[in-house]
C-alpha cells in the first residue's frame, strides 16, 4: 500500500535516520536555535522563579474562557509574526546581496549567503507562516475575544471546542518551528507548487512538514468557524436582533461562512497530495493520469476565499474604529452588511485569476476577469461608507484611528493593482512577477494595519489599561515608512520584469531598488523596537493608564458596557439591547452605570485539560507522520480519540458562580478600580470551584 | 444611577430594562445540533471537492482499467440496501428514544452497528477484488480518485460505527441524559448524512460506470 522510499527507514525511528545526513553547519540555523532555546530557557526560569507555573496551568493552559483563548491565539500569532519577519529579513538581504556577476558570496552560497534550496525554504516558511499561522490566529483570536462581548454572551457556544481549536493551531505552529531544527521545510512555495511537492522531486521530509502543519492548522480554523457561527446565531443577548448586530460581528459571520466552506477544499487538496506522497496515488503527479492543474484549481478555490477570510474581519475592525473616533454612527450600516456578504459570495467565483496563464479559453478568462472586478463594487461601497462616516465627524487621531485611516489608503492602492491584475492582457505580462507580490502584500498590509488598530483599540477592554500613545504613533509611522520603502520599489521592479522567488538577480539595474527595500526592512526593525517599547512602557506605567468601561469615551457597541478588564463572566448581568449602537444609546440617555438592581447566579464551563492533551497527541501524530514512524502516528491518533471518548463521559463540566459572589466581585471592582495585576489579563483569577474536575 | 427604563427604543420595541435577570438558558440541545449541521456542511465540502475532481479523473485512466471495467452497479445496489437498512435501524432507535424506551433504543442501535459493519465488509470485499485485478490506486489518476472517494465514505462509516458503539455504552451508563440525547440526535444526522453521500457515490461512480 505504501510508497517505496529510498532508505534509510526503520520501523522504530521511521525516516529520522535522515537527519544524520543533514549538515548542521549553517550559522543561521545556530542563531535561530539559540534564539528559540535561550528564549525558552529564560521563560522557564522566569516562570519557576516567580512561581507562576500554577497560574499558567490554571489560568491559561487549561482555560476554556474565550477571552483567554483569544489572547493566546494572538500571542501565538505575534510569535509567529516575529518568526515570519525573520524570514522576510533573510529574503530581502539575500536578494540585495546576490545581484549581478560581481555579487558577494558567503557561507558556501554561489551568490549572497543563502543557497537556492535554503532560500526556497525560507520564502515557503515565510508565506505559510504569515498567512496561516500569524494573521489567521491573530484574527481568529480577535474574533474570539470580541464577538461574544459584542453580542452580550457569557462565552462561546462551545467553549471546550474553542480550546481544542486553539491547541490545534498551536500544534501547527509547533510543527513549523520543529521543522527549523529537525530536518527541513518545504521548498515549494506557500502554495505548494505541484508537481514539485511530489515525492519524486521532493523526497525529503520538508513537504510533509508543510502538509501536516496545514492540515492540523486548517482543522483548528474550521472548528473555530463552526464555533463562531453557532455563537453568533445562538448566544445573542435579548434584544440583539440581526439588524442591531455590531458590524465587526457581521463581518465575522461573513468571514466564518467563508472559512467553513473553503477550508475543507484545502483539506481535500492537501489530503490528495498527502496520498500521493504516502500511498503513491496519482492525483498530481506528472504522468499516469495525474493532473497538476487540478491541484492549482483546488488550492485557489480555497486560496481566494481565504484572502477574503482574512480581509473581512479587518473591514469589520475599521468599521468599529472609525465611528468611535469620528463620534458618529457608522454611515450605511445596511450596505456595509450587504457588501460583506457580497464579498463573501463573490470570493467563491474568482479563483482562476491566480492562473489566467494556465491557458483556458478566452471565454473562461473573461468570465473570471469580470467576476474579479465585481469585487471592487462592494469594496468601493465600504470605502465610501467610511469616508462618509468621517465626513463632518469630530475626528480624534488616536493610534487606532491612524491605523484605520492608513488601512483605507492601502486598500485603495492594493485594490487598484488588483484590478490591473484582473485584466488578463495585463496579467499575462506581470503574472509571477514581484508586482503580484507587491499587490498581495499591499492587501495583507490592510489587514495588518486594521489588526494593529484593533489591538490598540480593544487592548484597554481586555487588560484594563491603554497602550502608550507616543510609542504607538512612533510604531505607526516607522511601520508605514518601512512599508512604503519595501513595497513601492517592489511594484516598480515587478513592472520592470523581475520575477518572484529569485535567488540570484542577473540584472544590475535593479540593484538600487533592491537596496531601498533593505532600507525599508531596516525601518521595519525600528518599528518592531517601537512596538516592544510600547508594550514595555504601557505595562510599566499601567497604574497610571487604567480606564473605565468605556476606554475611549466615545465607544459605541455592547462590549463597552462591562468593566475593563472584562471579568471572567463577561457581564455581571446579561444586558438587554435596545439599539444598534447599544453603548452609545445608553450613553446618550445617561444610563452608563454598570450596577444592576440585583445579581443572579452565573453558569460557566469548568476548566479542562483535554484540549491540551488533544493538541499534544496531534503534535505527536503530525511529527510521526512527517518522519513516517507508523507506530507513533497510531499512538497519536489513538490518543486523540481516547481523549475525546474519555471527555465524553465527564459529567461535572460546569459550575455556578452564586449571585452573592458576583456581587462581592463587582463591588470590590467598583471600590478599587485600579487592580494592580497585569497578569490577571482577562479579569480576576478564577474562583476555586472553577478548577478542572478530576474526571475531565 | 441604577434605574429601569421603559423607553420605547428607536425601533419601537418596548423593553423591561437594561439587564436580563433570568439568565436565559440557551437551549443546549438545539445549539449542539446547529453546530453539528455546520460541521456536516464543511464535511460535505470535502466530498464536493472530490466529486468535482472525479469528473476530471474519470478519464485519466493512463491505459489502465476504466470505470466500465471495474464497477458492479448491482453489487453496489446491494451495498446500498444494507447501508440504508442500517440508517433506518438507527432511525428506529431514535423513535425509541422519543418514548424513552431504553431497551428498544439499544436493540436498534445494535442493529445499525451490525448493518454498518456488514456494509464495510462488502466494501472491503469489493476492494480486495479490485486489488486482485491489479486495479490499485497506484495504477492511475482515475483509480486514485475512485479508491479515495469510496474509502473516505467508508472511513466515515467506520467513524459512525465507533460513535454508535460509544453511544450504546453511554445509554447503558447514564441513560437518556441531556448530553446523551443531543449526541444521539447528532449521530442520527451523521448516519443520514452518510446515506446522502452514498447516494452521490452511487450515482456519480457506480451508475456512471454502467452508462456507456
Ligand atoms: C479588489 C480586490 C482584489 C482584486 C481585484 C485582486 C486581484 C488579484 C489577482 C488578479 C491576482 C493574481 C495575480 C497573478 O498571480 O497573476 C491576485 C493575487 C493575489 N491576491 Fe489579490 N485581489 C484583490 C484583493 C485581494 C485581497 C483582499 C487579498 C488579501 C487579503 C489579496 C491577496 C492576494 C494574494 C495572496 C495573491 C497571490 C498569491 C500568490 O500568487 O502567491 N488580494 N489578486
Ligand atoms: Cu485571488
Amino acid at each position: 500500500m505504501l510508497v517505496h522510499l529510498p532508505p534509510p527507514w526503520n520501523p522504530i525511528f521511521g525516516r529520522l535516520g535522515l537527519i544524520l545526513h543533514y549538515r548542521y553547519n549553517n550559522p543561521m540555523i545556530f542563531f535561530a536555535f539559540e534564539l528559540v532555546f535561550v528564549g525558552a530557557a529564560i521563560l522557564l526560569f522566569w516562570l519557576t522563579c516567580t512561581r507562576r507555573w500554577h497560574t499558567l496551568w490554571r489560568d491559561w493552559l487549561t482555560t476554556v474562557d474565550h477571552k483567554k483563548i483569544g489572547v493566546m491565539y494572538i500571542v501565538i500569532g505575534l510569535v509567529m509574526l516575529f518568526r515570519g519577519f525573520f524570514d522576510a529579513l533573510m529574503i530581502r538581504t539575500q536578494q540585495a546581496m546576490a545581484v549581478g556577476p560581481t555579487a558577494v558570496s558567503f557561507l558556501g552560497a554561489a551568490h549572497g549567503y543563502l543557497p537556492p534550496f535554503h532560500l526556497d525554504q525560507v520564502f515557503t516558511a515565510h508565506g505559510t507562516i504569515m498567512i496561516l499561522l500569524a494573521v489567521t490566529p491573530i484574527l481568529v483570536g480577535l474574533m474570539n475575544l470580541i464577538v461574544p462581548l459584542q453580542i452580550g454572551a457569557r462565552d462561546m457556544a462551545y467553549p471546550y471546542l474553542n480550546a481544542v481549536g486553539l491547541w490545534l493551531t498551536a500544534t501547527a505552529a509547533a510543527l513549523v518551528m520543529i521543522a527549523l531544527f529537525i530536518g527541513d521545510f518545504s521548498h515549494a512555495g506557500w502554495v505548494g507548487l505541484t508537481p514539485l511537492t511530489e515525492l519524486a522531486y521532493s523526497p525529503g521530509p520538508g513537504v510533509d512538514y508543510w502538509i501536516w502543519a496545514v492540515q492540523i492548522g486548517g482543522l483548528g480554523t474550521t472548528l473555530g468557524a463552526v464555533n463562531l457561527l453557532a455563537t453568533i446565531i445562538k448566544m445573542r443577548a435579548p434584544g440583539m436582533t440581526w439588524p442591531r448586530l455590531p458590524i465587526f460581528t457581521w463581518t465575522s459571520v461573513a468571514t466564518n461562512i467563508i472559512a467553513l466552506t473553503s477550508f475543507p477544499v484545502l483539506t481535500a487538496a492537501v489530503g490528495m497530495l498527502a496520498l500521493d506522497r504516502y500511498v503513491g496515488t496519482h492525483f498530481f503527479t506528472a504522468g499516469l493520469g495525474g493532473d497538476l492543474m487540478m491541484y492549482t484549481n483546488l488550492f485557489w478555490t480555497w486560496g481566494h476565499p481565504e484572502v477574503y477570510f482574512l480581509v473581512l474581519p479587518a473591514f469589520g475592525m475599521i468599521s468599529e474604529i472609525i465611528p468611535t473616533f469620528s463620534e458618529k454612527p457608522l454611515f450605511g450600516y445596511t450596505t456595509m452588511v450587504l457588501a460583506s456578504m457580497a464579498i463573501a459570495g463573490v470570493s467563491w467565483s474568482v479563483w482562476l485569476h491566480h492562473f489566467f496563464t494556465m491557458g483556458a479559453s478566452p471565454g473562461v478568462n473573461t468570465y473570471f476577469s469580470i467576476a474579479t472586478m465585481l469585487v471592487g463594487i462592494p469594496t468601493g461601497v465600504k470605502v465610501f461608507n467610511w469616508l462618509f462616516t468621517m465626513y463632518r465627524g469630530k475626528l480624534h487621531f488616536e493610534t487606532p484611528m491612524l491605523w484605520a485611516v492608513g488601512a483605507i489608503f492601502l486598500l485603495i492602492s492594493g485594490g487598484m493593482t488588483g484590478m490591473m491584475l484582473a485584466v488578463p492582457a495585463i496579467n499575462y505580462i506581470v503574472h509571477n512577477s514581484v508586482f503580484v507580490v507587491a499587490h498581495f502584500h499591499n492587501m495583507i498590509l490592510v489587514i495588518v494595519y486594521a489588526t494593529f488598530g484593533a489591538v490598540t483599540f480593544w487592548f484597554p477592554k481586555v487588560f484594563g489599561f491603554k497602550l502608550d500613545g507616543r510609542y504607538g504613533r512612533r510604531f505607526f509611522w516607522s511601520f508605514t515608512a518601512g512599508s512604503l520603502l519595501v513595497f513601492v520599489p517592489m511594484y516598480l521592479l515587478g513592472l520592470m520584469g523581475m520575477t518572484r522567488r529569485l535567488d540570484y538577480i542577473a540584472h544590475p539595474a535593479w540593484y538600487p531598488l533592491l537596496l531601498i527595500q533593505v532600507v525599508g526592512i531596516g525601518i521595519y526593525i525600528l518599528s518592531v523596537i517601537y512596538f516592544l517599547g510600547m508594550l514595555a512602557v504601557s505595562i510599566n506605567r499601567r497604574e497610571t493608564r487604567r480606564v473605565g468601561a468605556d476606554a475611549w469615551g466615545s465607544a459605541r457597541s455592547l462590549e463597552w458596557a462591562t468593566r475593563s478588564p472584562v471579568p471572567f463572566y463577561n457581564f455581571a448581568v446579561t444586558p438587554v439591547v435596545h439599539a444598534r449602537d447599544e453603548w452609545a444609546w445608553r450613553r446618550e440617555r445617561g444610563l452608563t452605570d454598570l450596577r444592576p438592581e440585583r445579581y443572579v447566579d452565573i453558569h460557566l464551563p469548568r476548566n479542562t485539560v483535554v484540549p491540551l492533551v488533544i493538541g499534544a497527541f496531534s503534535l505527536v501524530f503530525g511529527f510521526a507522520m512527517v518522519w513516517r514512524i507508523w507506530w507513533m502516528a497510531a499512538c497519536g491518533l489513538v490518543g486523540v480519540i481516547a481523549a475525546v471518548i474519555i471527555r465524553s463521559f465527564a459529567r461535572d463540566t460546569d459550575y455556578v458562580v452564586p449571585a452573592e459572589e458576583v456581587r462581592r466581585l463587582e463591588e470590590a471592582a467598583a471600590r478599587a478600580p485600579r487592580p494592580d495585576t497585569a497578569t490577571a489579563a482577562a479579569g480576576a483569577t478564577l474562583p476555586p470551584h472553577a478548577q478542572p474536575s478530576v474526571r475531565s | 444611577m441604577t434605574m429601569k427604563t421603559t423607553d420605547d427604543t428607536a425601533t419601537g420595541q418596548a423593553t423591561g430594562g437594561l439587564w436580563a435577570f433570568e439568565d436565559r438558558g440557551h437551549d443546549p440541545v438545539s445549539t449542539r445540533t446547529l453546530g453539528f449541521w455546520l460541521y456536516l456542511l464543511s464535511d460535505a465540502m470535502i466530498f464536493a471537492a472530490l466529486f468535482a475532481a472525479w469528473g476530471v479523473y474519470l478519464h485519466n485512466t493512463a491505459g489502465g482499467p476504466t470505470i466500465h471495467g471495474i464497477v458492479h452497479p448491482l453489487y453496489a445496489f446491494a451495498e446500498t440496501a444494507v447501508l440504508f437498512t442500517g440508517v433506518f435501524a438507527y432511525g428506529l432507535a431514535m423513535s425509541a428514544v422519543k418514548r424513552a424506551w431504553r431497551g428498544g433504543a439499544l436493540l436498534a442501535m445494535a442493529a445499525a452497528l451490525g448493518f454498518g459493519a456488514w456494509f464495510l465488509g462488502m466494501e472491503i470485499h469489493e476492494f480486495s477484488g479490485l486489488a486482485a485485478l491489479g486495479a490499485v490506486p497506484e495504477r492511475s489518476g482515475f483509480l486514485s480518485a475512485y479508491w479515495t472517494i469510496i474509502a473516505l465514505h467508508g472511513a466515515h462509516i467506520a467513524l459512525a460505527l465507533l460513535w454508535t458503539g460509544l453511544m450504546l455504552v453511554q445509554v447503558l451508563w447514564s441513560g437518556f441524559t441531556e448530553k446523551v440525547v443531543y449526541r444521539l440526535l447528532n449521530l442520527r444526522l451523521f448516519w443520514h448524512y452518510q446515506a446522502v453521500i452514498w447516494v452521490c457515490v452511487y450515482v456519480f461512480v457506480y451508475l456512471r460506470g454502467a452508462m456507456r
